[in-house]
């Protein structure tokens, strides 16, 4: 009985010490939100790796200012109905205090008027432009706009005096956005879209568009979506035999597109996040070194390649991350210090949000790649 | 050029036609041998793909080997579905067996996200992909693979139903599963056949359209749901106004995507297979059956 009672009071003693232990550095809860499952998975699962790995290792270095940061991360399955019920569990139950993510813009739509309303910050991976814009107090982004991808390949075509375009855009959020921006800045830029088509996001054979295409006598074939559908275009492109430039979008950025387009992705022009071509930057690149080292990271934790995807997190992540080095741990603070962000080099480019720009990115965040030889070289 | 175009869209319907038309004998097959739609008829094409993709890296056999190979797995899949999922059932209605095979088809489609992750996979083609000029269009050769697995597939179909006992017994099951039984037919023996058949058929059908439009876990669905549209048009029939069923919906749907909109693609589809369910529910060629009493 006695020795009963001295256990009991050792139990409680060492469970009252190792409380109090804690508590002097208690662990910093950051929520995220991302579509690991369903058809958005390709977005939300390098993001969920990526913003693992990036914890773990600020864990392992001893944390950010003596502490612990700790991933309370969901899976919205790309469900905005999920992603909102997620949203008020991290800032009720799990008393997060700043959310990464969602991965898609039509989910973020859906989480803003919560983090709004509670006042959390929220970093979103989306690149939907109307995330940010209008501006809204609580919510930054750290995807490129499609505004700037579309921006990117308009420029290269007028310098080289092509002024017809063909389109060819997913039906899904993705490429319904892209053909927006394609038809809003083409006149900007001097260029006319000469037929404009859509192809479903699990079509196995776009033949029929590419020979309407064909027949339509453009000087260019922008095509925006994100893998398979672009890589069977570019097959059935090759099939056609049509030597028109074929352009796509920043959504194919990833080895994985160069794997299933095969012989026939040599010669294809995208905008792309310079993570795809951090080895070939020039030294005086600011993003340089981040971008190796999330490469590497990436490589060395899931045997795979970085992608941009993954670059948001990274970037979300580390943005934070800064935010709580100079001083900051209550949601309002860290929305404050994340204002101040300034040139920070990070992977989707180098970031500088102010009280008016809470994207924070420029046009040099994107850069024209083109396949060769089964690999991406930097267009001049 | 306007002839050229229409000559592409039609090459490029028939080759997807014959896509089609192979998933929906599929159907066509364990509808007739067991009275179900078996909605897991696609997840055996995503199969097809997928487990000759594991053969040819993981296995590192060569192509020729990788297919059969594939194609025997896919059959052992679908026996154990039929033996699993279909024969313990204690009421088989039709509403329920249909019911099983929808979670059938859930459940495979997960298991295949585990086993090969969310990634899209490409399959080499099988002979090059060096474009064959054909008047002002142009088809791959592995277009021509398709047209003539379809072709002999449909032969051998042709061959079994009509010229071996047990093709004939799976018939006498289509016509009337009581008497099948009375006169010494084990029906149940059939419906396993008819699995087996199918599943393979469909797991041909996967590999040999693989190189062209890779394939995923989840290709499955619409190339599934395409192949139930061949069947209606058809009429339910494993002969040929299925494969008819199959090509025109191809061609439809490649003319109505060319000169139309691309946008409707998909909805032209649907609409003839709601056209074809309300107006002639026999299928475009069958005669109206006479109710059974």
């Amino acid at each position: 009985m006695k020795m009963k009672c001295l256990g009991l009071l050792c139990a409680f003693t060492t469970l009252f010490f190792s409380t109090t232990l804690f508590a002097a550095s208690a662990p910093i809860k950051i929520g995220a939100l991302f579509a690991v499952t369903g058809p958005a998975a390709f977005l939300g699962e390098p993001e969920r790796n990526s913003a693992k790995m990036v914890i773990d290792e600020i864990n392992k270095a001893g944390g950010v200012k003596g502490h612990k940061l700790e991933l309370v991360a969901y899976d919205t399955s790309g469900d905005a109905t999920k992603a909102v019920q997620l949203a008020t569990k991290l800032i009720k139950d799990d008393k997060v205090v700043a959310i990464i993510g969602p991965s898609t813009t039509g989910e973020t739509m859906a989480v803003i008027p919560v983090a709004e309303k509670e006042q959390i910050p929220l970093i979103s991976c989306s690149a939907g432009s109307k995330i940010t814009d209008p501006l809204k107090k609580w919510i930054f982004k750290t995807a490129q706009n499609d505004a700037l991808a579309v921006g990117k390949i308009y420029e290269y075509l007028q310098k080289n005096k092509q002024t017809t375009v063909s389109i060819l855009t997913v039906s899904d959020g993705f490429g319904a956005s892209g053909r927006e921006q394609l038809k809003n800045q083409a006149a900007k830029h001097g260029i006319t879209i000469v037929s404009d088509d859509t192809y479903g996001p699990k079509d196995t054979d776009m033949t029929a568009q590419l020979t309407k295409i064909r027949g339509s006598h453009a000087q260019a074939i922008i095509c925006w979506g994100t893998n398979p559908g672009p890589a069977v275009i570019a097959k059935n492109a090759r099939q056609l035999g049509i030597k028109t430039p074929l352009f796509m979008s920043h959504g194919v950025s990833s080895k994985k597109f160069i794997e299933l387009a095969g012989e026939a992705a040599e010669g294809i022009k995208l905008p792309s996040g310079k993570v795809v071509v951090a080895d070939t930057l020039s030294g005086s690149d600011k993003q340089k070194k981040s971008l190796l080292a999330f490469v590497k990271d990436y490589q060395k934790h899931y045997k795979a390649e970085g992608d941009h995807f993954g670059g948001h997190a990274w970037d979300a992540v580390n943005l934070i991350k800064t935010a709580i080095e100079s001083g900051a741990v209550t949601p309002a603070a860290i929305r404050d210090q994340l204002e101040k962000t300034r040139a920070f080099a990070g992977i989707g480019g180098s970031f500088t949000y102010s009280p008016q720009d809470h994207a924070g990115l420029g046009k040099d965040a994107f850069v024209l790649v083109e396949i060769k030889n089964k690999d991406w070289m930097i267009v001049k | 050029m306007q002839f050229d175009q229409l000559l592409q869209y039609t090459l490029s319907g028939l080759s997807t036609g014959a896509i089609y038309a192979l998933i929906g004998i599929g159907f066509s097959i364990i509808y007739n041998a067991t009275g179900i739609i078996n909605f897991a008829q696609g997840e055996f094409v995503m199969l097809g793909g997928l487990l000759t993709l594991s053969s040819l890296e993981l296995l590192k056999l060569p192509l020729w080997a990788a297919i059969p190979c594939s194609v025997a797995f896919s059959t052992v899949i679908g026996i154990l579905f039929e033996r699993l999922a279909i024969r313990p059932l204690k009421q088989p209605t039709p509403i329920n067996l249909v019911i099983i095979t929808i979670g059938g088809s859930i459940l495979i489609r997960g298991l295949a996200m585990l086993v090969w992750g969310k990634d899209t996979h490409a399959i080499p083609p099988f002979s090059g992909d060096t474009p064959i000029p054909v008047g002002g269009a142009t088809i791959l050769p592995q277009h021509l693979w398709i047209l003539a697995i379809t072709l002999i597939i449909i032969i051998i179909n042709k061959i079994y139903f009509y010229h071996t006992i047990s093709g004939k017994a799976m018939r006498a099951c289509a016509y009337n599963r009581r008497a099948a039984g009375l006169v010494g037919i084990d029906v149940r023996r059939m419906v396993l056949f008819s699995f087996i058949i199918s599943s393979a058929m469909g797991a041909v059908a996967g590999i040999i359209v693989a190189p062209l439009t890779m394939t995923a876990y989840d290709v499955g669905v619409m190339l599934g749901l395409k192949g139930f549209c061949a069947a209606i048009i058809g009429g339910m029939s494993s002969g040929i106004s299925t494969v008819i069923g199959g090509l025109i919906l191809g061609v439809l749907e490649s003319l109505g995507a060319g000169l139309i909109s691309s946008g409707y693609k998909d909805a032209i589809a649907f609409i003839i297979l709601l056209l074809i369910l309300f107006i002639r529910p026999q299928g475009l060629f069958g005669k109206a059956d006479s109710e059974r009493v």
